[in-house]
């Protein structure tokens, strides 16, 4: 009796084999780690949005687990090691913070996708995707030099690392194009989310004469505190206007959705790569205006002219006529980094630690 | 520098309004470390009844509500059960922290309408002084009107003096016919009252969001105060505005592009507290200004 028992599960098993094979090979299960909840603004949720991108794109297709609040640090790597063991084909992790984590965990899963974004290490299954932020802030920068009055700009800072300073710099190119008076103070605030430190530093630049407030940090507390003082302001992430209507002139916003698709049909058609090049920046997925990854929202509180400017900006270097860091190139101090007619590469952005003319002070050690 | 002054008076209102709390359940014997969580429960439960009905008056009143709730608790496992304070107020801190969490994530991403500014006519007039000192929010001057309601209420009155008596010597208290347990239950839900308050004033005037642990050690700046104070409320307005102005120093120090590290700044206040902890112990080694019967359990029972 049992051999026909066998018998007969072996042959159901042929039976249905093709079956089981396909709607495997349609559900693929994928992975987010998000380094907040959601909410409605800021970094994690443009990331959500991303991902609603992806659902929508797929629908049944796509099995998606979400984790989020997740620390960076140990517990990261527990969080990342629990969604490849429930069987994630490919994870993404939506923060700087994870990549130790993310390598750490990649190396015991050699059969699952990792994708970390805007890290920089990569290995077999572990790729990378960045934006260019910082052409969004050149775009900044040059309408904070049409709108100041005061001619100081207050900038709030996360952390002195490479990612923040070509940031800034790309800021002081822009601000410097339209008005060589206006000066960048910046104001680190040790944190990338923490709504209580960023309106103090917000408070202290308005104190000490800033007009427009530029950030790279998440929350909107920033442009509330400018919306409150008649100063003027930058969101970041995603488009802040409903928090600051008054106060905000426009906000670079993330457009991480295309290249979730783009990634988890590679691995569908069974081309995933992690696009690796002769060095680390080359083969990085690393996309800004001209591949939409990043877009602004529209410009508002300033007047049409300043508008004007700001769009040629904008189509500059999406075409990519405008070079934002063209020499001549000097540092705040005097040194010079290329001379006219050069252009940085990618690497030399991410090896930034110095600011530009325009800048005021020094980056800390 | 008038907006630099007020920035720094309203930093350190948080810290002073939860010192004082914290100042008068001390001064009963009781010693609450639960600052940090009553504050959490008293910005959330702000923010999300300005949420719902609109108004930041009302956000006040929720979260003073919250703080003595959540005091209450706390009085009724160290006062009644007589349970280890110290123990209680860090678990009542790591319990509000996620509790706090919890109730605050849908408010997260939500903007709430912040306290009004009331001029008080002529005075705000004044030059220099008068915009720093006289065009505040309500907590402001509710916090001053406190410092020296509390200094009055402790030399002068008989409520004051019973409290000290019972925080000094709870048995001579019990004796002549004090209720101890009574006494410190009602001090220690005025320290959760101050306490929430201080935590509502975060998301009503500082920044009008919620974000988990948003009051980033406060609590823990409010005790430590209170002790540099030496129990008393004039001194520790003075170590309040210490605080809000290293706080707010390390970010005009980074604007002005003053070559000092903003780690050295952070740490400015800690030091601070410590070296005047150290003075105060060294001059004052004969008459110690603590209660002397502080986080003890008071056993006789009536």
């Amino acid at each position: 009796m049992y051999k026909n028992f066998l018998k007969i599960i072996t042959f159901l098993s042929i039976l249905v084999s093709p079956f089981l094979y396909t709607s495997a090979y349609a559900k693929t299960k994928v992975g987010f780690v998000y380094l907040t909840t959601p909410g409605d603004h800021g970094w994690t949720y443009a990331h959500e949005l991303g991902k609603q991108m992806v659902k929508k794109e797929f629908g049944n297709d796509v099995e998606i687990s979400i984790v989020e609040n997740v620390p960076e640090g140990p517990d990261a790597t527990r969080v990342i090691r629990e969604l490849a063991k429930q069987g994630n084909q490919i994870i993404f992790t939506t923060s700087f913070g994870y990549m130790e984590p993310t390598l750490k965990v990649a190396k015991e899963f050699p059969n699952v996708k990792f994708e970390h974004m805007t890290g920089y290490k990569r290995t077999k299954n572990v790729a990378t995707g960045n934006i260019r932020f910082y052409e969004g802030r050149y775009v900044q920068g040059v309408v904070a030099g049409l709108m100041t009055k005061t001619n100081k700009i207050g900038y709030i800072g996360a952390y002195p690392i490479s990612e923040v300073i070509m940031g800034i710099n790309a800021f002081a190119q822009g601000l410097r194009s339209v008005n060589k008076k206006a000066t960048i103070s910046v104001i680190w605030a040790n944190t990338w989310y923490d709504p209580v430190k960023e309106a103090d530093a917000a408070k202290v630049h308005i104190a000490e004469g800033a007009d427009i407030l530029a950030q790279h940090t998440d929350s909107p507390a920033m442009l509330q505190i400018a919306e409150k003082n008649g100063a003027l302001g930058f969101g970041q992430s995603t488009d802040m206007g409903a928090f600051a209507p008054k106060a905000q002139l426009f906000a670079s916003v993330n457009n991480w959705g295309p290249y979730y698709i783009k990634k988890i049909k590679q691995l569908k058609d069974g081309k995933w790569n992690t696009g690796d090049g002769p060095d680390h920046w080359a083969g990085n997925t690393w996309g800004g205006l001209s591949t939409n990854m990043l877009t602004l929202s529209s410009f508002s509180n300033m007047p049409s002219d300043v508008a004007k400017k700001a769009q040629e900006a904008h189509d500059g270097i999406k075409s990519g006529k405008l070079k934002i860091f063209a020499g001549p190139l000097k540092t705040n101090d005097g040194k010079e980094i290329i001379g006219a007619g050069k252009t940085l590469d990618d690497g030399a952005l991410w090896g930034m630690n110095y600011y530009l003319e325009g800048v005021t002070g020094k980056v800390p050690k | 520098m008038e907006n630099l002054l007020i920035t720094i008076l309203l930093t350190s209102i948080p810290i002073l309004l939860a010192g004082l709390g914290e100042l008068v359940t001390e001064k009963s014997g009781v010693l609450n470390l639960g600052v940090e969580g009553m504050m959490l429960c008293g910005a959330v439960a702000a923010l999300g009844s300005v949420l719902i009905f609109g108004n930041p008056y009302i956000g006040i009143l929720f979260g003073a509500i919250a703080g003595i709730l959540i005091s209450t608790v706390f009085s009724f496992f160290t006062i009644t059960l007589m349970t280890n304070q110290v123990a209680t107020g860090l678990g009542l801190t790591i319990f509000a922290t996620a509790l706090t969490g919890l109730i605050g994530e849908p408010f997260v991403g939500k903007t709430a309408a912040s306290l009004p500014k009331l001029e008080i006519i002529f005075l705000s007039d004044i030059p220099y002084i008068g915009k720093v000192l006289f065009s505040n929010d309500i907590l402001v001057y509710f916090a001053i009107f406190l410092i020296f309601f509390i200094h009055f209420g402790f030399q002068n009155t008989k409520i004051g003096i019973i409290i000290r008596a019972v925080g000094d010597n709870h048995d001579s208290a019990h004796s002549i016919g004090y209720s101890v347990k009574l006494v410190r239950w009602i001090s220690t839900s005025f320290g959760g009252m101050c306490a929430g308050m201080g935590g509502a004033y975060i998301p009503l005037a500082l920044t009008p969001h919620w974000s988990e642990g948003m009051t980033a050690g406060k609590g823990w700046i409010a005790l430590a105060l209170v002790v540099f104070a030496s129990w008393m409320p004039i001194r520790l307005l003075i170590g309040a505005l210490i605080f809000g102005g290293i706080t707010i120093l390390q970010f005009v120090a980074q604007a002005r592009g003053w070559d000092v590290p903003s780690q050295f700044l952070n740490m400015l206040p800690y030091l601070a507290t410590i070296l005047a902890l150290a003075l105060i112990s060294f001059r004052l080694r004969h008459n110690n200004y603590a209660p002397a019967c502080l986080g003890k359990h008071f056993l006789g029972n009536k």
